[in-house]
């Protein structure tokens, strides 16, 4: 049996379940990221000064909350809402336990990027619609959302590798994932091979999903 | 028809309140195209964004055939709103959406149903000539073929008046002609209704039959466009005037001139453009005419002709003979050369 078999059947069943978790953490967190960061993100864009929306109080507030969210780095921030993590899914650890931070991590970060694809929209384009008599909530969804995909997908991609990043430091709470076997076997316990293996995972996971992201941006762009 | 009665639009900034538009009043009849013309910052934009309230006036009225939009509740205003198209300068075209569906989402979200979304869109995309482009991209239109696009659009909701807020500004001379063109076109075969601003005076040579001139939010002067060309009474118009027309002389050439004889702008317009009356005049008066500039302007409604005469003679002839080119219905204005020491 050459080296390289052995390597595998030693340690495919333990990478393939890491990739599994590190998958499900991520699809399972962005999901909800996307869910709180998109609206949150067209809150701040509707409500700021001379908008459809304009309220300084709920501007100036966001802003607030999501530059704090964001000040604090990931592996802080795990522990940190420790309390608020067992209030909302009953426990601190394993792949539920990290949902909560990842989420609370991510969906700010979204709702900058999408802060930036809306704002890029033309202001003429909503205007020509307000002209003919379209509602804001049409506008928001066929004019803003909708002009602003390319960059949304981008903002996506962006969010999504981070994400990936971010559930490195899951291990630190029992999740598993990519990063916590890279840590746990590569580095604490020498296999320098899982290391490789898994950073080499890592890359291909990255590289495929912002090809993934570009390509689609560049086919929703039309210009 | 559209009425402003006293429009203001003030701003409120924090270096104090400018005032954009100091009560303004516009009557456009149904079925007439109005050009409001005033250089940039003259206010002319928010003026005509106080007309379907994309600027709430700050004092002032605006009717839509009849209808107060100033008091109306949004909802109602939304609905109000259909009846009155727009284009823009920057086209304001959905970059992410192909030219049929450009036309088509507005006309789905006002809630049309499927046959008549793609009947107008038919229609209206062969008004405009672009029938062959349903498929393509904003971004693989010419600038002219977007404002096409644009034009389409707003008809599609067929609106009873269309408000064009410098929709050529942005076009090259030939394209903005081709533009105009379906403007005038619309006008006569849909009787739209147009009210336009612009700062090019061929924009109102070509398709205008009142004009606006506007200065620091006020309208400083406005008359039906031959009126206006004819007997231009602020500087602002007559600077207009200037630039289709080189109209101006020198002063010292106007003073060098004056020694011998008067230097007289003569007007001409309806009948008066078809008789031969500097030869009348030097045949009854001992007056020679010798023209220094000459040119002729085609307006939506008449021609109206301009020359620049030097009237060689003694001043008593000379008076005389402007006396009968004006009872002959020739607009005069007298030019005074001052030579600059």
């Amino acid at each position: 049996m050459s080296r390289t078999d052995q390597f595998v059947e030693q340690w495919l069943p333990i990478i393939g379940e890491s990739v599994v978790e590190t998958f499900q953490m991520v699809s399972i967190s962005l999901f909800f990221s996307v869910l709180i960061g998109i609206p949150l993100g067209i809150l701040i864009v509707l409500t700021r000064p001379g908008q459809a929306l304009a309220n300084k109080f709920i501007y100036q507030l966001t802003n607030l909350i999501i530059n704090i969210v964001r000040s604090i780095p990931f592996i802080i921030l795990l522990f940190f809402i420790l309390p608020f993590t067992k209030l909302i899914v009953g426990t601190t650890i394993g792949v539920q336990g990290v949902i909560v931070p990842l989420v609370i991590y991510t969906a700010p970060y979204i709702a900058r990027l999408m802060e930036s694809a809306l704002l890029e929209v033309e202001n003429g384009v909503i205007e020509a619609y307000t002209a003919m008599g379209i509602s804001t909530g049409a506008i928001i969804w066929n004019v803003l959302l909708r002009e602003a995909r390319p960059s949304i997908v981008l903002g996506l991609t962006i969010s999504t590798v981070s994400l990936i990043g971010a559930t490195a430091m899951a291990g630190m709470v029992g999740a598993g994932g990519l990063g916590d076997l890279a840590y746990r076997f590569g580095h604490l316990r020498y296999e320098v091979d899982v290391m490789y293996a898994t950073v080499v995972i890592l890359i291909i996971l990255v590289q495929s999903i912002q090809s993934i992201g570009n390509r689609i941006a560049a086919n929703i762009k039309k210009d | 028809m559209i009425v402003l009665e006293n429009v203001s639009k003030e701003f409120n900034s924090k270096s104090g309140t400018v005032k954009a538009v100091k009560q303004v009043n516009i009557r456009v009849n149904q079925g007439e195209i109005h050009g409001v013309i005033g250089y940039s910052g003259a206010g002319k934009s928010t003026l005509i964004r106080c007309v379907n309230l994309l600027e709430k006036p700050t004092e002032g009225k605006v009717f839509i055939n009849g209808v107060e939009l100033t008091s109306l509740p949004l909802p109602k205003l939304r609905k109000t709103r259909n009846k009155v198209g727009m284009i823009f300068q920057g086209f304001n075209l959905l970059k992410t959406a192909t030219v049929y569906d450009n036309i088509a989402i507005p006309l789905k979200l006002l809630g049309y149903n499927k046959d008549e979304v793609k009947k107008r869109v038919e229609q209206y995309l062969d008004i405009v000539g672009l029938t062959d482009k349903h498929t393509n991209y904003p971004n693989q239109l010419s600038g002219g073929q977007k404002q096409r696009v644009a034009i389409a659009r707003a008809l599609a909701q067929e609106p009873e008046v269309l408000l064009s807020d410098e929709a050529t500004s942005a076009l090259d001379p030939e394209t903005t002609d081709s533009i105009l063109d379906l403007l005038l076109k619309i006008n006569r075969e849909l009787g739209i209704t147009i009210l336009l601003i612009t700062h090019e005076m061929n924009v109102i040579q070509k398709i205008c039959d009142h004009v606006y001139v506007m200065e620091n939010g006020v309208i400083v002067e406005q008359d039906t466009a031959i009126n206006l060309f004819t007997k231009p009474t602020h500087p602002t118009t007559k600077k207009f005037l200037n630039t289709i027309s080189q109209r101006n002389l020198s002063n010292s050439l106007i003073a060098q001139l004056n020694v011998t004889g008067a230097v007289s702008r003569l007007t001409f317009v309806g009948e008066s453009t078809g008789k031969p009356l500097l030869a009348e005049v030097s045949q009854k008066f001992n007056v020679q005419p010798n023209i220094l500039t000459a040119n002729i302007i085609e307006l939506k409604n008449g021609i109206v002709g301009n020359i620049v005469v030097h009237l060689i003679g003694d001043k008593e002839q000379v008076k005389n003979a402007i006396h009968y080119l004006e009872a002959q219905g020739v607009a005069t204005e007298e030019l005074e050369g001052h030579s600059h020491e």
